[in-house]
């Protein structure tokens, strides 16, 4: 017997996808906006602490090369891309448990566009986090250059796409045991913020530490966004950091897409 | 609308391999409505995430409103409708929201999800949550918005994995009535999952009964009843007339099986149709000289069926 063929719904593009799976994460921040005012107070709080201590480390100038701000603001805008992306998981996690990601595996959305519609939602109030925090340093003494600014942003979306598939696809391998999750999460995440020079320059650091950063992806965003924030387009270092960004997004997507094709959740 | 051919499905845990489906062969025609029933761990699930392009077999293959679910497992999501054994809208979501986005994941325009959306939440008795979180809803209540996820899109071919499980019968009985209303205006197929005999019993026109991995009983819930068990006309007569009525009732069906009564000894035999042949062996025994103290015609349940073709009941795995 051969099976009667059904008719089936027009086909959407992986950008439509992508589209409303953002949309469907989005709407929970926009049900409930508190939760993006409390988002903004972390970095605030960093950049209110650790901007002085730096400033009084370094004498403000010799270390930095120009004001203590416009060093480690992008920074801190970098580690919040990085706090809220390699959580795209967690949310994935309790999904996964009630059962509403196999809902969602069960209809038409590329599978690609599961990771980034996530990916993509997590780095939503970052945007809003990045532009309160710039003004808020303003006074302060730093210089916002907006172009430079746009285009960082959009290197860290690019790069924060391809956390969050990470992020998506450890969910789904820890997907039995919730805690390794965070145990891996959390013990890679603070040796590649602290050893990308985030949060203090490594050049005052030891030579391994030098070494190990090289091979770190967040280290070429790092240097790249500092250059972009100091408002300068010509140099071989915002190079480096999209092929960084761009690498991470191409393993991200690959490590996740595989990862949903094989498991039996 | 389903064929498949020897699908089997194998699970490692460790050094252990489970083998949960071990080979299932089934057609299902357009506007059937198919109910698998079987105990816990039988493997129904598994065969329903088989069909729903959900987990790849390990072997055999499987075409899906026209579509090999292998080969092709997007396509076939986009013709099907599924609505799986846990609780398919997100905890931290609007009931409206999940449901127009869901609509919107099947390709449909916002007007379109809208109204369909709008459509569901009456008919489901939905209305009045619209805007409340899932995480608020009583369970009954998240199972009949999984319905509707499942029926936003109109699917031609609805999947449904244990739809009744956790809900009071008033629930269940009106989940049926909406199931059975979208089948008369719509004409879906359905095939859904149960180990609730009564409403397998009640509800599906055909009854495909799954035991460890495999189908072992497949036709309409009477036609089973009828092969597998057969109704039972029992009589209870005094000790001094056992003998007489055993021969007698030896000529009408089966070999009468014996149990003590209070009033003396029910003998009873497996007929066909036990309430029509009722009167005549009544008659007969009374015509010989019997005296029947007490009759009864049982019509089997599918726990009977069940019962019959693996010697365990139903009923003991029930929770
Ligand atoms: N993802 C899985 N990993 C390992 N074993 C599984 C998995 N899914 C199902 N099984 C096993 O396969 C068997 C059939 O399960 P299932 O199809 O869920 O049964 P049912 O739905 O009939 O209760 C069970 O023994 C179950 O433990
Ligand atoms: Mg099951």
């Amino acid at each position: 017997m051969v099976a009667l063929s059904l008719p089936a719904p027009p086909r959407t593009s992986v950008l439509t996808d992508v589209g409303h799976v953002w949309w469907r994460e989005t709407l929970t921040i926009v049900r409930d906006p508190f939760s993006l005012i409390f988002s903004l107070v972390q970095p605030l709080v960093f950049l209110g602490f650790f901007g002085p201590l730096l400033s009084g480390l370094a004498g403000d100038g010799a270390l930095f090369g120009g004001s203590s701000l416009q060093w480690f603001l992008p920074g801190v805008v970098v580690m919040i891309t990085m706090f809220g992306t390699s959580m795209t998981g967690a949310n994935l996690q309790f999904e996964i448990m009630t059962g509403a990601f196999e809902r969602m595996l069960a209809t038409p959305l590329a599978r690609s566009s599961l990771m980034v519609g996530r990916a993509l939602k997590e780095l939503t109030p970052l945007v809003v986090q990045a532009a309160i925090i710039t003004l808020v340093a303003i006074p302060f003494g730093f210089v916002l250059y907006p172009m430079h600014v746009v285009v960082g942003l959009v290197m860290l979306g690019i790069f924060g796409v391809g956390v969050g598939a990470l992020s998506y696809a450890l969910a789904i391998a820890a997907r039995k045991t919730e805690w390794i999750f965070w145990a891996v999460q959390q013990s890679l995440l603070f040796p590649l913020l602290i050893l990308s020079g985030m949060m203090l320059p490594l050049e005052t650091g030891p030579g391994w530490m030098q070494v190990v950063s090289k091979f770190n992806p967040l280290t070429y965003i790092v240097d790249a966004e500092r250059v972009l924030f100091s408002g300068t387009f010509g140099s071989l270092t915002i190079v480096w950091g999209f092929v960084a960004a761009l690498v991470t997004a191409a393993v991200g997507l690959f490590v996740g897409v595989r990862s949903i094709r094989k498991a039996t959740i | 609308m389903i064929h498949t051919e020897a699908l089997t499905r194998s699970f490692r845990v460790g050094k252990e391999t489970i083998e949960a489906v071990r080979g299932i062969d089934l057609d299902v025609a357009e506007g059937e409505l198919v109910a698998f029933l079987g105990p816990n761990g039988a493997g129904k699930s598994t065969t329903l995430r088989m069909l729903t392009s959900l987990l790849p077999p390990s072997s055999g293959s499987a075409q899906v409103a026209g579509v090999d679910v292998v080969a092709k497992p997007a396509e076939v999501r986009r013709r099907i409708g599924y609505i799986g054994q846990k609780d398919g809208a997100g905890h931290n979501y609007r009931v409206w929201d999940e449901l127009v986005m869901q609509g919107r994941f099947y390709g449909m325009s916002k007007a379109q999800a809208v109204a369909n959306g709008e459509d569901l939440l009456r008919t489901l008795d939905l209305d009045a949550l619209r805007m409340r979180k899932v995480s608020t809803l009583s369970g009954g209540q998240k199972r009949r918005l999984d319905i509707a996820l499942g029926l936003i899109h109109a699917p031609g071919l609805l999947f449904l994995d244990e739809p009744s499980t956790g809900m009071d019968p008033q629930n269940r009985a009106n989940l049926w009535e909406h199931i059975t209303r979208i089948r008369e205006q719509r004409g879906t197929t359905i095939v859904l999952t149960t180990h609730y005999l009564d409403e397998a019993d009640a509800m599906a026109e055909r009854v495909v009964i799954i035991d460890h991995g495999r189908i072992i009983a497949d036709d309409t819930a009477d036609a089973l009843k009828r092969k597998q068990a057969g109704d039972r006309l029992t009589v209870v007569v005094r000790p001094a007339d056992a003998d007489r009525t055993r021969g007698l009732l030896a000529t009408e069906g089966s070999e009468p099986a014996e149990k003590p009564d209070p009033d003396g000894v029910a003998l009873s035999i497996r007929v066909e149709a036990a309430s029509h042949a009722m009167p005549g062996v009544l008659e007969r025994l009374r015509t010989a000289g019997v005296d029947v103290l007490a009759a009864s015609a049982r019509q089997p349940t599918l726990d009977d069926v069940f019962l019959n073709l693996t010697g365990r009941s139903l009923r003991e795995g029930e929770s």
